[in-house]
């Protein structure tokens, strides 16, 4: 019975508690709230993939009316893996959030600022749960809006004006979503996304559906950072409060490309990517994301804006997966979402860390940090060591993966690519360690001290799962692939 | 003026929300006062909600009602299409809360910088 009532919940009871947040007292009781709140997501998450995990599908009619009229929550191994990542990481940023929210946030907006937290992760979770086109338009509105306020509440002056930028770009994004939905929705006068897969198809060949089609996939690009839309993203994310850093990094792109693959495949269908040029699209676009972008972020002078440039390269490589359009491409792009939600986790917190303990991110303020804080500096080191995908971490697993599938097709290009974005990684992973360990401390950090407890022991967590996920794949591998088959992707054949 | 005439209105409106949404982007991407961009989104965002209203809009049909005037069987060919206009009044609710939020950002960024100009990003982009 209640299992039925899982998909629901999840949505529900943040929603609810965001306005009682909303009205505590500033201070302690509202971080409480949203603890407990996330925490009770991540076991209704955990719940919800253990009924789905055997291929199942829970469907959950909103108000009584029946698919394809009513609101259809939708709940296969796809969504469920998603919904597990993104209160799982919110579960792991909260008690991280504590103190340096303290530093970050002043004390009169606390109760405002969880608030917000809690309508970010209820439009999160949403966009994962929801099986109507519209209702994700609603929910991706929901999480747009209020990361923009997070963003806006850092304390530099030219957060606000970066959250300005990346509110322009990401309401073009959503406009252009909505005109897609409303070009779909006039030739097939549905919403519901199964309904609208079957619909679709005879009529593939519609000039309409090409320019729906197209209107989705750029408004999507631009909430997914897909290079060259990716501008507003390593400002956004550089003048953030540290912990919205975290949590966006882990979830908001995953999210973004978790609604490209339910569109692009669950909506219109692999058929559609394949006499359509998407799938080149994808893969010409991931080419120049993984190489540009990590060229940038060798150049930045900055750990959160290198780290910033470095998540648009590893978007590019989930949208590289998505451009081979194979069941092995989609699964390696699904446990990349996954294992790269726990790296960025990881080296964000890790670099909030310093800002909390030094004030900046900038590299001359960090030198020779790594003796001082070796215990950050030791989880940005492992958490380095999963993003250049070396073998016994997590990120080796999602390498491997896109290798296999890049091989299965006989594309050398594109494993070229992959080896070089990794070799690349190497080289901006290395400037970070140069910085904090090589280099002789400067004076302003002698009397550093390592970070807090309760902001390493959330870090450490994420690195141990780093290495945990990258010896036990069971979990990601199995979930991922039977999403990818869900889907409808057929698998390659020559 | 007959062939205006001849037109279904729901071409007029949709082909001026499409007019609209690039007008609308236009503004968006090449001002840089902050209050011209909202203009320019605004726009943008009733052009789409011109089009969507268009696209279910069923020329000489009737309100979504069945009851006599209206029997079942005939309902599809003459009523209009009551799903495009309860998502337009959904997305004018959020186009409402989106524009709220833009125009507090210009207040704050106005009062600390007096100036209604976005700069160009000062840092490179690259």
């Amino acid at each position: 019975m209640i299992e039925q009532n899982l998909s629901l919940l999840l949505v529900v009871i943040p929603l609810l508690a965001a306005p009682v947040t909303a009205m505590l007292p500033a201070g302690r009781l509202p971080w409480l709230l949203t603890l407990i709140v996330s925490w009770t997501c991540l076991v209704i998450a955990g719940w919800q993939l253990s009924v789905v995990i055997d291929g199942s599908v829970i469907s959950y009619e909103l108000g009584g009316w029946a698919p394809p009229w009513g609101i259809e929550y939708r709940i296969d191994a796809m969504n469920a893996f998603v919904a597990l990542i993104l209160s799982g990481i919110a579960a792991i940023t909260l008690p991280y959030a504590l103190r340096t929210v303290e530093k970050d946030i002043p004390r009169h907006q606390t109760s405002l600022f969880y608030a917000v937290f809690l309508l970010c992760l209820v439009g999160l979770l949403g966009i994962a749960q929801t099986g109507d086109v519209f209702n994700l338009f609603v929910f991706l509105e929901i999480s747009s809006l209020s990361s923009y306020v997070l963003i806006a509440m850092g304390e530099q002056r030219r957060a606000l004006t970066s959250a300005f930028q990346y509110l322009i770009m990401g309401t073009i994004g959503a406009t252009f979503l909505l005109i897609g939905i409303g070009l779909v929705y006039a030739e097939t006068g549905t919403l519901n996304m199964v309904d609208l897969n079957l619909r679709l198809q005879p009529i593939l060949d519609h000039r309409t559906v090409h320019t729906g089609f197209a209107f989705i996939v750029v408004g999507i690009a631009l909430k997914l950072a897909l290079f060259p839309l990716h501008l507003w993203l390593p400002n956004a994310y550089k003048y953030a409060p540290s912990v919205v850093s975290v949590f966006l990094a882990a979830t908001a792109t995953k999210v973004a490309v978790y609604i490209m693959l339910r569109m692009v495949f669950g909506v219109f269908s692999n058929d559609f990517v394949r006499i359509t040029p998407t799938d080149q699209m994808f893969l010409l676009l991931g080419i120049f994301g993984v190489i540009l972008a990590s060229v940038t972020a060798i150049y930045q002078t900055d750990v959160k804006r290198l780290l910033a440039y470095s998540s648009v390269a590893q978007v590019s490589y989930m949208v590289l997966g998505m451009g081979l359009a194979s069941v092995l491409g989609i699964t390696a792009t699904l446990v990349h979402v996954f294992n790269h939600a726990l790296i960025k986790g990881a080296l964000f917190m890790a670099c909030g860390a310093l800002v909390y303990r030094v004030g900046s991110s900038q590299f001359e303020n960090l030198n020779g940090l790594g003796r001082q804080m070796p215990w950050t500096f030791s989880a940005i080191f492992i958490a380095g060591l999963s993003l250049i995908g070396i073998p016994g971490t997590a990120g080796f697993i999602s390498k491997w993966y896109f290798m296999l599938a890049a091989l299965e097709q006989q594309s050398w290009l594109i494993a070229l690519v992959i080896l070089l974005g990794s070799l690349l990684a190497v080289v901006y992973m290395w400037k970070i360690v140069e910085v904090m360990f090589l280099r002789p401390a400067s004076d302003n950090v002698a009397s550093v001290k390592e970070a807090p407890v309760s902001l390493l022991i959330p870090m450490w967590v994420l690195v141990i799962a780093n290495i945990y996920f990258g010896f036990y794949t069971e979990l990601t591998v199995n979930v991922a692939d039977s999403a990818a088959r869900l889907l409808g992707v057929a698998a390659y054949h020559e | 003026m007959s062939i205006l005439a001849d037109l279904p209105i729901s071409l007029i409106v949709l082909c001026s929300g499409l007019g609209l949404v690039l007008i609308g982007l236009w503004g968006m991407l090449t001002q840089r006062n902050m209050i011209r961009m909202i203009v320019g989104f605004s726009l943008t965002d009733t052009g789409v909600h011109m089009v969507m209203v268009s696209i279910g809009y069923v020329t000489g049909g009737t309100a979504p009602i069945i009851n006599d005037a209206v029997p079942m069987a005939d309902a599809v060919n003459r009523v209009v299409d009551p799903v495009p206009s309860a998502l337009v009044l959904t997305a004018i609710v959020i186009g409402l809360g989106v524009t709220a939020v833009m125009l507090s950002y210009a207040v704050r960024i106005y009062k600390a910088r007096k100036t209604l100009m976005i700069d160009e990003c000062t840092e490179s982009k690259w």
